[in-house]
């Protein structure tokens, strides 16, 4: 058991706890309502839990078997995965690259470039610019306008490059002098040693794809090519008889638990993906921000 | 050749610092060896240099349109030059008030609520000495930052529907009428802002984390020996010990001021509380996409953007000159 140094430290821990409870509750109980609603059967009559408890004779998962045999659902699910796969595939082919380049410090021209994409990520000028150059390059209407205006972050590049600046030099020097080309350099000595940065670099870009809503929302007109996150915003949006998935009729599930079932199936990649990224929460990953 | 290649300084950086001055002869030289070791790594970079010259170039040339009426047939360049027109009409009209009203209310409110709330949890964690507690607390804290906006959204809609949130329930329950707070002018920017709370109190602890650890535990050890008690080792070791983290963060925030969560507001907000919800990002879109007023909404775009490259520029350079920080 916990043991204190007096009766001082006793109450600092009884404050300090008890402020760390109350955050977890007020993180926990609404996620945790979610849950409660989305295996809600019909008919169900609240018995003034407030939908926190549900008798376990009473649960039901017709809200999830609707929505996993339901072909809208499936293909928006296939549309999010080959989104966040191939856009995470392109975000790294794309930013590892650069980061490297832009970490030998004999590269001549290296403040330049710094400064080139520096400035984009300082300055932004909106977005009917971008929408103007996304509708001339005749992306609309393709997964390519989703993932490549947004194929390179300019702060994932920045982290990535302060840890391989970060990289013993003797390492990269020995290579080098071992006749290594900065190639070599990059493929025999960083990229091994950069497994944990590229991996944590790489879920964050998969995070924003699975995240990503307003892109589909100004690119995408076709209803076939609709990601997980816009189809849950409107069965969110829609009351009652879900126009949107062109349900005949929601004969079991009531539309609450349909929408809290989809709510959870959609977060479902990312808690599961969750206890690999926080592993990566390292100081190092994250101090690259700001620089010291 | 290899020493050469590897003395000879980069050549944006200025300081030229050779072992015997070197003629402009050989810097040339030097430059054109130092540029050709370097091709592979040129021819590395060709793709993703491309990438900021097409989406991030090519829409900076796009802005003129803020000075034209842009007419999608004509074009970008044959658009028949109007000048400051649209700015005129954004800054007379009476839109231009509100959108800037809510703007700042969001992005401030977020700031001012949010930043001592995390700073409060920050030090709650690291004072701890219940291993499990704090443990699961920071687990589950930082976990509705990687969750979309549409997800909160749907978590928002089990809390405050006014058919079936919990807290409607507990209102009927009480005896009083539902409350439709996503729909409500009265309650909407609490919902903006409570969520944001949610969303990213925990995730933003995580610097302020990182700056507790860094301090010195010997200082925490004197401070105790000479009988300091917690809070005063709260207020006269942690507090200082990060306040030039919180410096820079609000300092950075500051810079983003008129960035005030387009992703949030453009899922959470309804025609029903545009009046108190509508900023400039999203009334950019709505006139740019929606409406096809292409040259208004990029004039407006353009000034925002403007406005934020000076703030982040000069709130950059304060926090360097504060505490020897910045983001670039």
């Amino acid at each position: 058991m916990l043991r204190f140094k007096s009766w001082d430290e006793f109450g600092f821990q009884i404050l300090v706890n008890g402020f760390l409870l109350t955050v977890l509750l007020l993180v926990v109980i609404p996620l945790w309502r979610v849950i409660m609603m989305s295996v809600t059967p019909i008919g169900h009559i609240d018995n003034g839990s407030f939908g926190m408890w549900i008798a376990p004779n009473q649960w039901s998962f017709e809200a999830f078997q609707q929505l996993l045999t339901h072909p809208n659902f499936l293909r928006s699910l296939g549309n999010s995965v080959f989104i966040a796969a191939v856009g995470t595939s392109i975000n790294l082919l794309l930013t590892v690259p650069l980061a490297y380049a832009l970490s030998i410090p004999t590269l001549p021209g290296r403040k330049l470039f710094i400064g080139f994409i520096l400035f984009t990520f300082l300055f932004n000028p909106g977005l009917v610019p971008v929408y103007l150059v996304v509708t001339k390059l005749g992306l609309r209407d393709s997964f390519a306008a989703v993932i490549l205006p947004t194929a390179i972050s300019v702060y994932n590049t920045l982290v990535m490059k302060s840890f391989f600046e970060g990289l013993p030099e003797d390492l990269k020097e020995a290579a080098r002098i071992d006749g290594a080309s900065e190639l070599q350099v990059l493929a025999k000595v960083i990229l091994p040693l950069s497994r944990p940065i590229i991996l944590t670099i790489g879920m964050f870009y998969a995070v924003s794809h699975w995240n990503e809503f307003f892109a589909p929302i100004l690119y995408l007109d076709n209803a076939q090519l609709m990601p997980l996150p816009v189809l849950l915003r409107n069965i969110l949006m829609s009351a009652g008889v879900n126009e949107y998935l062109e349900y005949d009729a929601f004969s079991s599930a009531p539309i609450e638990a349909i929408k809290a079932a989809g709510v959870l199936l959609t977060m479902l990649p990312m808690v599961a993906l969750y206890p690999w990224i926080q592993r990566y929460f390292t100081k190092g990953t994250l101090s690259g921000a700001v620089k010291q | 050749m290899e020493t050469i290649g590897n003395t000879f300084p980069p050549i944006s950086t200025g300081k030229v610092v050779p072992l015997a001055p070197l003629t402009w002869r050989e810097r040339v030289r030097g430059l054109r060896r130092a540029i050709w070791k370097h091709r592979a790594i040129y021819l590395l970079m060709a793709l993703p240099l491309l990438y900021f010259l097409v989406f991030k170039y090519w829409p900076l040339w796009n802005t003129q349109i803020a000075f034209k009426d842009f007419k999608p047939t004509l074009g970008v360049e044959a658009s028949p030059l109007i000048g400051f027109k649209h700015f005129a009409t954004f800054f007379k009209s009476y839109y231009f008030g509100q959108l800037l009203g809510n703007t700042l209310i969001f992005s401030v409110a977020k700031l001012i609520l949010g930043m001592p709330l995390a700073v409060i949890l920050a030090l709650a964690i690291y004072e701890s000495s219940f291993r499990f507690l704090r443990k699961v607390t920071q687990t589950m804290a930082y976990l509705p930052h990687f969750l979309s906006w549409v997800i909160i959204y749907g978590v928002l809609l089990a809390l405050l529907s006014p058919g079936s949130g919990m807290i409607n329930e507990m209102i009927k329950a009480g005896g009083g009428q539902p409350i439709a707070f996503l729909t409500s002018p009265n309650w909407f920017r609490t919902v903006v802002i409570g969520s944001d709370i949610w969303k990213e109190t925990g995730w933003s602890t995580i610097i302020y984390l990182a700056a507790l650890l860094s301090i010195d535990p010997l200082l925490f050890e004197a401070a105790a020996v000479d009988g300091a008690s917690r809070l005063q080792r709260i207020r006269h070791i942690s507090l200082p010990g990060i306040a030039s983290v919180i410096v820079v963060v609000t300092l950075l925030r500051l810079g983003n001021i008129l960035d005030a969560g387009f992703g949030q507001i453009f899922v959470l907000y309804s025609l029903p509380v545009y009046s108190v919800g509508d900023i400039i990002d999203t009334w950019v879109y709505r006139q740019g996409i929606l409406e096809f007023q292409f040259s208004l909404a990029t004039a407006v775009g353009l000034f925002k953007g403007l406005i934020g490259l000076t703030l982040i520029f000069f709130s950059n350079k304060i926090a360097k000159r504060l505490t020897g920080s910045g983001i670039y």
